[in-house]
């Protein structure tokens, strides 16, 4: 306890520069996977490649990529970019699938209706299918956040900062105090960043909210899904 | 480019496919580790999957875990168990049998959990008792998806036991560690590539193994919706039934 | 033979599925327990396999109390067909119906061979013994889970609603078909539905059950016709909205039997007045769902006759 009194500032620093690698890897792969899980859904042909490609993306272990990636895309190995990118592709491994899948829970009635009704293609999909589709994505971008703050603490390997260069530190230096603490801030900043989320949900889907037990239900279910 | 010839020379270098820190060496080091932890996490997760599949007791309790275990950072817990226990074999060995059991355990209980009631009724119905109703109707039906529980937790132990390295002289983590420590591109570019391969090898081999245990009475007859028949099923996703091994129960 | 000695059943939450029920279930013959959900129907009948204790009370089956019978032994020797077939998904369908044999210990062969003639005697072509339950048809299935049901011989048949998940079309073959297998077979059959028409159709016996198991009238589908005990049975089988009260109308050459709200039941051919004897057996099938109609005409004479004389 007394090493976290002493050290809060370092603490503070340190959670500060996993948010500077967690948001944007979080918000990006939400954005990118959208159209990607679109196609997946809506094309029988594109379906298949773009699952088997990303489901081969989420297989490759983080630090292998966390190395490689730099002499891809010519970032430097430490620099937080690349970790925000090789983040960033994890999420969308993990969040494409789930938008396909979303968007396929989509009521076909709903969607049928909506078309009669006059909804072109792309207004049905801004203003009905995705809305609809909007607690399936929730609950998996819950698990992207998630996974992404544990993920992150992995670049302090390689000496990118984040919560995780508490482990390497306190590992080196023999601090047991520091590498709980740097687990417990992981862990607390996860849950802070998927109550935001939820929080989120409930201003955009207000319709959700009515059914307590069941909205609470799904993350559950779909965390399960894609556990990994 | 010149990153892609010092990888290539690693790579075909005949001196890093001998001795105790060779290729061959550290793949088998590796490969070992990943069967004993999930052999070891099996043991424990397998029986107790099955239990809660079988009586619907202590759901609530497994799935929170299996959530709470996901926040938790691999390298935290490896570092705070390398810490107790020392460094050497014994810290990854006990902090991945740890993070392999959820996934497991995860597979075991939706596989049972998947299966219609009506059907366990039914078998319960015509006079099966409980171990048969285990054994002949759930283990086979539940086998896609316990099946996909470890192959979530294979990635997880190939990939956690890379990152071990950290802690302790062993598998082909190894090479990432020491060519980022002496700067060597091709050491740490080389590893990382025989890494990747090990990993997507092992989902190409669950992959084929999930597709097997499918039985034909499930698939055959099915609507062909493309939701069912998409090429690379996560296992634990799929919400249908996918149903165990025809010919592993036919005997 | 089977005996409810005021058997009681209330479930963990609460709910009285069945109060105080005793009944004796002749063997050889069909009992119809009928009703609408809530009525604990089906409780009752899985409580003869003992699928579910009783809270209170005891049942017998040829005089031995089945609370002393090992349960998973007991269920082996009673046959069970239920909604949906339940058949195992993974198994072939001639590895379905031999199931039950084979738990029992009989040779993997023979089990096959007399599943083989199982299908023939539930009227399944033998070529559909190595498909799989997903590639037949809703029918094809059920008169599966009848030959499953049918397959260690036993004496005592428990059905549960076992036609109530296919069209109205494929169910009224498969009532045919169980009644034909009932008159060669002779078991003692047990079975749900709360379609009281079907019940009327198949039942030697129907008990007609109202909320919480209660017993609101046993006896021969025409005696419970003839005399409603009380308004809930009149109700319930349909006599107070004259849906049972057939009369003949004469159009020109040809009668019609109509029902008291004007809807044509059937066309009567053959002997004239008689439209309430057994002969007329002969109100056919010619308007839509007509069977039923002409079912409760053949069945049901008070009420034709009562029809008639308004005429």
């Amino acid at each position: 306890m007394t090493w976290v009194w002493s050290n809060l500032d370092l603490i503070w620093d340190r959670t500060f520069d996993h948010l500077i690698l967690s948001v944007p890897s979080i918000i990006l792969s939400f954005i990118i996977a959208l159209p990607f899980g679109w196609l997946a859904h809506r094309y029988r042909a594109s379906r298949a490649v773009i699952l088997t490609t990303v489901g081969l993306l989420y297989a490759i272990p983080s630090l292998p990529l966390f190395i490689v990636l730099p002499f891809i895309v010519g970032t430097s190995i430490r620099s937080p970019l690349n970790l925000i990118i090789a983040l960033t592709l994890y999420g969308v491994a993990l969040m494409v699938r789930v938008v396909a899948d979303g968007l396929g829970s989509v009521d076909r009635d709903v969607q049928q209706s909506a078309t009669a009704v006059g909804f072109s293609g792309w207004t049905s999909f801004w203003q009905v299918e995705l809305p609809l589709a909007g607690p399936v994505l929730l609950a998996g971008l819950r698990v992207v956040a998630v996974s992404t703050v544990s993920l992150a603490t992995v670049g302090a390997v390689i000496g990118a900062p984040s919560l995780g260069s508490l482990f390497t530190d306190g590992f080196q230096r023999g601090i047991q105090a520091e590498i709980i603490a740097g687990t417990l801030a992981t862990v607390l900043l996860a849950l802070a960043l998927d109550a935001i989320l939820v929080l989120i949900g409930r201003v955009l889907m207000p319709w959700t909210r009515r059914s307590a037990v069941g909205g609470a239900s799904r993350p559950g279910a779909v965390a399960r899904e894609v556990s990994t | 480019m010149s990153f892609l010839t010092e990888t290539l020379a690693w790579l075909v270098d005949p001196a890093n496919w001998v001795g105790a820190g060779g290729i061959p060496t550290r793949l088998a080091q590796h490969l070992l580790f990943t069967l004993v932890t999930l052999l070891v996490a099996a043991l424990i997760a397998v029986p107790i999957g099955f239990l809660i599949g079988h009586t619907g007791r202590g759901r609530g309790l497994a799935v929170a875990l299996s959530g709470a275990f996901r926040a938790i950072p691999t390298l935290g817990l490896l570092t705070l168990v390398g810490l107790w226990v020392g460094i050497g074999l014994n810290a990854p060995y006990v902090a991945l049998t740890v993070l392999a059991i959820p996934p497991i355990l995860a597979g075991a209980y939706t596989g049972f959990e998947a299966i219609d009631r009506k059907i366990i009724d039914a078998a319960r119905a015509v006079g099966m008792s409980e171990a048969q109703i285990v054994q002949k109707v759930e283990l086979p039906l539940g086998l896609p998806l316990l099946i996909g529980g470890f192959r979530s937790a294979t990635l997880q132990v190939v990939a956690t036991a890379t990152l071990a390295a950290y802690i302790a002289d062993f598998g082909l983590g190894r090479y990432l560690f020491e060519g980022l420590r002496i700067r060597d591109y091709g050491e740490m570019l080389g590893g990382s590539i025989l890494v990747i391969l090990l990993a997507i090898v092992s989902e190409g081999v669950f992959a084929l193994v999930q597709k097997l245990v499918v039985p034909r009475g499930v698939t055959a007859g099915l609507p062909t919706d493309i939701r069912d028949g998409s090429s690379r099923s996560r296992p634990v996703m799929e919400p249908t039934i996918k149903e165990g091994n025809s010919h592993v129960h036919s005997k | 033979m089977i005996e409810f000695h005021s058997v009681t059943k209330r479930f963990p939450d609460g709910t009285l599925a069945v109060d105080d029920f005793s009944l004796i279930l002749p063997s050889h013959k069909t009992t119809v327990f009928v009703g609408t959900s809530g009525s604990g129907k089906t409780t009752l009948l899985r409580m003869i396999n003992r699928m579910v204790d009783p809270t209170s009370g005891s049942i017998e089956i040829d005089g031995a109390d089945i609370a002393t019978l090992e349960p998973v032994k007991l269920r082996r020797g009673i046959g069970y067909v239920m909604q949906n077939s339940g058949l195992l998904p993974h198994r072939r369908v001639i590895d379905n119906v031999a199931t039950v044999p084979m738990l029992r210990g009989m040779p993997k062969k023979k089990a096959r061979d007399e599943a083989l003639q199982l299908l023939d005697t539930v009227g399944l072509d033998r070529s559909l013994a190595n498909r799989y339950p997903s590639q037949l048809s809703g029918g094809q299935q059920q008169r599966v889970g009848v030959a499953r049901g049918l397959a260690v011989n036993p004496n005592i048949l428990l059905m549960d609603e076992p036609f109530g998940a296919v069209d109205p079309i494929v169910r009224a073959e498969l009532q045919q078909e169980l009644l034909r297998l009932q008159q060669e077979l002779g078991k003692t059959v047990v079975f749900v539905t709360h379609d009281i028409d079907e019940a009327f159709l198949l039942g030697d016996r129907v008990v007609i059950l109202r909320t919480g198991g209660k017993v609101a009238q046993v006896g021969s589908p025409a005696d419970i016709l003839a005399n409603p005990i009380d308004e809930f049975v009149a109700t319930f089988v349909g006599a107070d909205r004259g849906k049972r009260a057939l009369h003949v109308e004469n159009y020109g050459d040809g009668d019609v039997v109509v029902d008291e709200t004007g809807r044509l039941a059937g066309v009567l051919v053959g002997e004239r007045s008689t439209a309430a004897s057994p002969a007329a057996g002969a109100v056919s099938a010619g308007t839509v769902s007509a069977s039923e109609k002409s079912k409760a005409g053949l069945r049901a004479p008070g009420a034709s006759a009562q029809g008639g004389d308004s005429q």
